[in-house]
This record gives C-alpha cells, sequence and structure tokens, in this order.
C-alpha cells in the first residue's frame, strides 16, 4: 500500500458511562473506498465527528497526508480536506439550495457565481439541481444531491458519507455510486458508512469493523459474504427471517378510489389510490421518500379523514373514522417518525405503551387510567421484543433507535391486530434489531394478520411481502407478487431515476 | 365636527414621530428571533433603556450620548437573559416574561430622581432647502435624527439579512440550530450577539420615548409598545419592511385616533383607543394569510434552547 492519506492511531472517546471509542486505528489510502461497518451505538458516528472536527478525542493521534490532523472545528477540517455527507441531513429546509450550499464551504464565492458553479458541478456528477429552489420542497434524493455538491465544490481529499443510500432508488443508488468511483478515479478518498452490505461488497476495498466501540476485524468486503460480515459486526449468528407458505384468506382492508389531500404544503397528495390486502399476506409498498408513504399511513390510522366508502375494513365503511375508532376494529398503525409521531419522546415507556394500547388492551376503566395494567403492558412489549431499557419508566427519548423502534412495532402487534400499517418499519436500526422487527411482522402474517410494510429499503421489501406495489406522486401502482420481480422491473415501478442521468464517466 | 383641522402632511410627518419606538424595538426583535431566540422581554428593556438614555442625557446634556447610554443598557439587559437562555438553559418564555417585569421595577428605581426633569432638547436635523419643498418637505425632511438612523436599521437589517454571508448563517441557526453546528458554526455565540443587538435597539425605541416622544421620564411610561413590537414581528412574518409597515401603520392609526379625538368625532373614545391594535393586527393577518410555512419564514427553531449535547 502506498503512503496513507489519513491514518488514525488508538483514537480513544469516553462519555459519561460510556467507551464509544476505544483505541481504534485504521488507515486510508488516497483513492480508496473504505468501508465503516458496525451497529447502532457501535461508534461509528463519534469516530467520524472526531475526524470532522465536531468531538475532540480523549487519546490517539490522526495524521492527514502525512502531517498532524488535529481538527478543532469542522472549518479546519474542511480546510484540511475533509469533507462530509451527514445521515441526517445537515441542510436547512427555508433556504435555498445555494445558501445551503454556501453554508457548508469555507469562503463561498458570490450567490450568482455559486449557482453557476453548483449548476457545473451537478451536470459534470449526473446530480441536476436547481440552485434557486427551497430545499424544503425537495425530496430525500434531491437533499442527499445537495450535500454531495456541497462537499464536491470544496474538492475534498477525503469524503465521508454516513447511511447515503437509505433514502434512494435503485437506479439513483447506481448513479451515486457511478459519481463515487468518478471521484474514486479522480483520487478522492471515501469513508462510507452504511447497513447495507451489499452495497459494501460492491463499492468498498476495505472494511473496518467496529463493535461496542473496538475494532473487531478488518476485511476485503469483495471477498466475504453480507452474511459473514453482518456476524462479524453483531459478534453472534444471525438469524434470517422466515415463514412458511400460507394461502391469503379474506380481503380485511380495501381502498377505493382513496384520495386525500396532503396537509403538509411540502407534502404530496395521494391520488385515486386501489388497493386489497387479505389476511394472512404481507404486502410491501415501496417507493422514494416523499412520494406520499406519511399521507398513505395518515389515511389508513386515521388521522387524515377520509369519505367513508373510500376505505373499507372488513366491509365496513370507515374512511371518515379517527384513529381510536379504528383501532376498536383493529386496524392499527406504526408512523415512521419514532420520536414525536410513533412515541411521545419526554414521555415514559408505560405512558407511550398507553397512548395507543389503552383501547384494546383495556388500560382506561371509567376515564381513569389503569396504571399497573399499562406498566405491565409496557414490561409485556420490553419482554417479548427484547428492548433493552432499564424498565417501562424510562423515557422514549433515551432509547437507541433499534430499541424505541421494537418498542413501537411491539407495542401493536401485542394489540393483536387484524391489520397492521407499519412505515418504515427498519430505518436506521441495526442488522440484528431488523431482523427482529422483520421476524415479527412475519409471525403476525402467519397468526392471520393482514400486513401493510410501507418502506425504502427494497432488500427488506423483497425478503418479507408477498406482493409488492409502489408509490410514485401519490399514486400506486397495481400490486404485482413480489417473488421474481428483478430489481430493474421495481425500479420502473418506483417511477425509474427521477430525470437523473448517469455520470459523464471520464 | 370639524374634520377639515386635521392635516394629511402633518398626520404622514406625525406618524413617524409616534412609529419609531415601536419600529426600533420590532427591528431589534426580528433580529432576535431570526437567530432561533424568543425574547419576551422586549417591554422590559424598552423601558430600560428609556431611563438610562434619559439619566445619560440629562447628566451630560448631550441627547446622542443618551441614546448611546440606552443601547448600552438595553443590551446589558439583553444580555442578562442570553446569559440565562444560552448557557444555563433556561426556559425562553418564562425568562422573557421575568425580563419584562425586572426592567419594568430596575427602570422605576433608577428614575427615582429623574421625576419630572425636562431632558435637553434633540434637534432636527437641518436639510437646509429640501426642508422647504413642498409636500416633502414636511414628511420627509423635518425630523430628528433617530428617525433617519431607524429607517436606516431596517435598511441595513434587510439588506443583512439576504446578502450578507454573517446574516445567512444567522438565518441558518435560527431554522436548525443542530445542522448549523454540525457545519461548526457557533450557535450560542450567534444568538448572544443577535439578542444583543434586539436589546440595543430596544433601548433605543425606549429612549426615543423618554427624550423625544414625550419628552420626560414616567414610571411604566413604555406603556405596553413592546408587547406591540412582538407581534408587530410576528405579523409582518419575520419580514423587515413588512416590520417597518406595521409598525407605521399602527403609529398612524394613532396618531389619526388621537386627531379625531380631538375633532370630536362621534364615536366613542374607547373604540378609538382600541382602533390602533384592532386594524394593526387585522391588515397584517390578512397579509399573512393563505401562505405556506416557507413563505411564513418562521424561524423553525424559534424558542428551542440548544445544548450541543454528543
Amino acid at each position: 500500500m502506498t503512503e496513507a492519506l489519513l491514518t488514525i492511531e488508538g483514537l480513544t472517546k469516553a462519555y459519561p458511562g460510556v467507551v464509544a471509542n476505544d483505541d481504534v486505528s485504521f488507515r486510508i489510502a488516497p483513492g480508496e473506498v473504505h468501508a465503516l461497518l458496525g451497529e447502532n451505538g457501535a461508534g461509528k458516528s463519534t469516530l467520524v465527528k472526531m475526524i470532522y472536527g465536531l468531538v475532540r478525542p480523549d487519546a490517539g493521534r490522526m495524521t492527514f497526508g502525512g502531517t498532524a490532523f488535529e481538527p478543532a472545528t469542522p472549518h479546519a477540517a474542511r480546510a484540511t480536506g475533509v469533507a462530509m455527507v451527514f445521515q441526517h441531513f445537515s441542510l436547512f429546509e427555508a433556504l435555498n439550495v445555494a445558501e445551503n450550499v454556501a453554508l457548508g464551504m469555507e469562503d463561498p464565492p458570490p450567490q450568482r457565481q455559486l449557482a453557476r458553479r453548483i449548476r457545473e458541478v451537478s451536470e459534470t456528477y449526473g446530480l441536476p439541481l436547481d440552485p434557486d429552489r427551497l430545499v424544503g420542497d425537495l425530496s430525500a434524493g434531491e437533499r442527499q444531491r445537495v450535500e454531495i455538491i456541497r462537499c464536491l465544490l470544496q474538492d475534498p481529499k477525503l469524503l465521508i458519507m454516513d447511511e447515503p443510500t437509505s433514502v434512494l432508488t435503485p437506479q439513483e443508488v447506481d448513479i451515486l455510486f457511478e459519481t463515487l468511483r468518478k471521484l474514486q478515479a479522480e483520487g478522492t478518498s471515501i469513508l462510507y458508512i452504511s447497513h447495507k452490505l451489499e452495497e459494501i461488497k460492491t463499492l468498498c476495498d476495505n472494511a473496518t469493523i467496529l463493535r461496542l466501540g473496538k475494532v473487531v476485524g478488518e476485511c476485503n468486503p469483495r471477498e466475504e459474504s453480507a452474511r459473514s460480515m453482518a456476524e462479524m459486526m453483531v459478534g453472534t449468528t444471525l438469524h434470517t427471517p422466515s415463514r412458511d407458505e400460507k394461502e391469503p384468506g379474506e380481503v380485511v382492508l380495501d381502498l377505493a378510489a382513496l384520495s386525500v389531500a396532503s396537509a403538509n404544503p411540502f407534502g404530496t397528495s395521494l391520488r385515486s389510490i386501489h388497493l386489497e390486502v387479505r389476511s394472512g399476506e404481507i404486502l410491501g409498498i415501496g417507493g422514494v421518500a416523499g412520494n406520499g408513504q406519511d399521507e398513505l399511513l395518515a389515511a389508513l390510522s386515521g388521522e387524515t379523514p377520509a369519505p367513508p366508502e373510500a376505505i373499507k375494513f372488513c366491509e365496513q365503511e370507515i374512511g371518515h373514522l379517527g384513529p381510536n375508532a379504528r383501532r376498536r376494529f383493529g386496524l392499527l398503525a406504526a408512523p415512521e417518525e419514532r420520536l414525536g409521531h410513533a412515541a411521545a419522546p419526554d414521555m415514559s415507556l408505560t405512558e407511550n405503551a398507553l397512548l395507543t394500547g389503552a383501547i384494546r388492551e383495556q388500560l382506561v376503566a371509567g376515564g381513569f387510567l389503569r396504571w399497573p395494567q399499562a406498566q405491565g403492558f409496557a414490561e409485556k412489549i420490553i419482554a417479548a421484543f427484547d428492548v433493552r431499557t432499564p424498565g417501562p419508566a424510562n423515557a422514549a427519548r433515551s432509547l437507541s433507535g433499534g430499541n424505541l423502534q421494537k418498542f413501537v412495532i411491539g407495542r401493536e402487534i401485542l394489540q393483536r391486530p387484524a391489520c397492521l400499517v407499519v412505515n418504515q418499519p427498519t430505518w436506521g436500526v441495526d442488522a440484528s434489531a431488523a431482523a427482529a422487527i422483520r421476524q415479527a411482522l412475519m409471525d403476525l402474517a402467519a397468526e392471520g394478520a393482514a400486513v401493510i410494510v410501507i418502506s425504502q429499503d427494497l432488500d427488506e421489501l423483497m425478503e418479507i411481502s408477498d406482493r409488492f406495489a409502489a408509490l410514485n406522486e401519490g399514486r400506486l401502482s397495481a400490486p404485482r407478487a413480489a417473488k421474481g420481480l428483478t430489481v430493474d422491473e421495481i425500479g420502473l415501478m418506483m417511477g425509474g431515476a427521477h430525470d437523473m442521468e448517469v455520470a459523464h464517466v471520464a | 365636527m370639524d374634520l377639515s383641522s386635521i392635516n394629511p402632511l402633518v398626520l404622514i410627518a406625525a406618524l413617524m414621530v409616534a412609529s419609531t419606538p415601536i419600529l426600533l424595538a420590532a427591528i431589534g426583535e426580528l433580529v432576535v428571533e431570526k437567530s432561533g431566540v424568543l425574547n419576551l422581554g422586549v417591554e422590559g428593556m424598552m423601558i430600560t433603556g428609556a431611563i438610562c438614555g434619559f439619566a445619560v442625557a440629562v447628566e451630560s446634556g448631550s441627547p446622542a450620548l443618551g441614546f448611546v447610554g440606552a443601547a448600552v443598557g438595553g443590551a446589558l439587559l439583553s444580555l442578562l437573559f442570553g446569559v440565562l437562555t444560552q448557557y444555563l438553559l433556561s426556559n425562553q418564555v418564562a425568562t422573557g416574561l421575568a425580563l419584562t417585569l425586572f426592567g419594568l421595577g430596575l427602570s422605576a428605581l433608577m428614575g427615582q430622581d429623574y421625576v419630572g426633569i425636562k431632558p435637553p432638547a434633540t434637534g432636527d436635523v437641518n436639510f437646509g432647502p429640501l426642508a422647504d419643498l413642498p409636500v416633502l418637505g414636511i414628511v420627509l425632511f423635518r425630523h430628528d435624527l433617530m428617525v433617519y438612523v431607524s429607517l436606516a436599521i431596517v435598511a441595513g437589517v434587510w439588506a443583512f439579512l439576504k446578502y450578507s454571508r454573517a446574516g445567512l448563517i444567522l438565518r441558518a441557526v435560527g431554522e436548525s440550530h443542530d445542522a448549523a453546528h454540525a457545519l461548526g458554526y457557533k450557535v450560542v455565540h450567534v444568538r448572544l450577539a443577535a439578542i444583543a443587538f434586539g436589546g440595543a435597539c430596544a433601548g433605543l425605541g425606549g429612549a426615543y420615548l423618554s427624550l423625544i416622544r414625550v419628552p420626560q421620564w414616567t414610571e411604566g411610561m413604555t406603556a405596553g409598545a413592546g408587547w406591540i413590537a412582538l407581534a408587530i414581528v410576528v405579523f409582518a412574518s419575520w419580514k423587515p419592511w413588512r416590520v417597518l409597515l406595521g409598525a407605521y401603520l399602527f403609529g398612524g392609526v394613532t396618531v389619526l385616533q388621537l386627531n379625531l379625538q380631538a375633532a370630536g368625532v362621534a364615536i366613542p373614545v374607547e373604540y378609538l383607543s382600541m382602533s390602533p391594535y384592532i386594524i394593526t393586527i387585522l391588515v397584517l393577518v390578512i397579509m399573512s394569510s393563505n401562505r405556506g410555512r416557507a413563505a411564513l419564514a418562521a424561524p423553525a427553531a424559534l424558542g428551542r434552547s440548544f445544548h450541543a449535547s454528543s
């Protein structure tokens, strides 16, 4: 290996109660795509924050291009040549694209000149963007382009990407990879963090695996299987979700020409959605974020009222009913946003269990709360779904994403739904928790419930659904049997590549 | 009833004077809110500025020094709010309300020896022949310096927020402090600077009341002007020129209803007295209706405490 671009030696960072990084060492060569693997809480984000100057290490050294590298601020890191695309976008919705880009640069040119450069770079790399549009109006895929272009404009030597593909269609992922390969060919190193091991196999040259803050292995992803890497991350054998084949039963949920206007000015309205879900069946709904997923969930859960005849549940018209009335029938939902939508962040797990379980679990009597029963219900969820928390009195906010997600899904499943609608059940959840959640959904269907899974993770949908449909600009494609669908077919159902073009690779 | 006694030109000139205190306070609060901080202590900072300015002007004999003192006094009081909310993470709403009450009490204490004194007079700016222009002369060119300063501050704030990089950073901090922090901007410093600017502007507004508009010191003389300034910022959708419009509208209706009262119009005085509030709010509500959240430009992080955890 030639002279390394970035070397990390013995980097350690402790927070009260946790050692986030313990003696972490690895090196990245110029033009190398290096993967950083690990479960949630393994210390990946702390590590990249130290490289990006957001967090100062307690011990250890870094060198960049042969000289000592101790960035005290992100400004210093950027000046050295490090750029970062964040997992939760570091974008400002009420500002336009050019302003967002300018905020991530050290000394940006005047706006007009910057707008021209954004157009140039976006064309060179096949990532079309209009500098004058408000970021709030952009889709998740387009927002990511803003972040990437912000980085590219600074000619970085090292580009850090934290979970970049979770919101993209397969075609968009291909185009992103073309862009990254082009950068790599130009000599830019990339530090790539992802849960999607297949992507890492196709893209990365080397991988460093973190578990509980320590480096537990290095490997060449091209020579490993996705399964073996996942097992290195988790430290145990991984259990693949499975279930027996079964004929679907009666139609449980029937949508007929459901059209609902979005409540959010940046949202997508649903247009004439037809859909039937039978008991014992999992229907997967794919699509790029912002194509009506949130609106569909709100229409099904009862948050947004619809015409009565548009939604039929076991042949009863329920479109006009609110969430609690629908829960009484057995139509339950778990929305995407864990903190603030599916759970109240500062309330305890017991209180959160009460919030949706009150009706079906009889946790309320004559207007009074039945605390012992509510706590019992919360404890049941924690035990049944292996939620790692000291107890039901802890606030929902204190749980890691994966654990809170297990709690949210478990809370609905344990209410014995006749039909369960989940949106993004494994978003930002590590491999073992995701497998547990998928298995629970499949078990629920095997017991005879109808399940609708809305997700942007196509591997997940292919793994668990019986039928697959895609949302595109508020319209739902006709569902097709999931088995045997090719990636290209799925991509077309999702509306293709959203007017992106392949990078002009030199 | 004699409406002919009301001269529209004098009325316009008077409304500019009547509006200036509210305009100054509101434009300062606009900057504070754009940075994501909700400071409800405008009233307290105004009245503190009023007595600081009055005291300095009386002791030094110079109204200009008085205004400087007012700005410093308002800024110091606002920094108290800043330290409490930005470093000690106290609740912004409660702290702002406390600041108003504290400012009212503090100013009463400081002003005990100044009741009944006349401050040194502030002269009008001499524009020479411009002041003799028909119509324009009386409306535009016969005011004291602070009227022009307040207009310059509005234009400056507008240009700062729209064109400067520092203004962009300020808006970014108010839009998402987490994202701004992730990009390496010092959220707390930006907010403290904005809070101090807001306090200085509120102080200037208060001193305009005690040194020019009234001109003397009485306890509680701001009489709710700070609250009107707060309302104008919200209803003006955080846009500097609309703040100017809102403040002038409020001042205009105030002056007009006083004139109408003097002219003996057959409308009960109570209705006339409440008219500035109702009309200002109605007009600004109509202007800001039917728009999406982005067009309203409410800073998304408004009133949320920032702590750089992890």
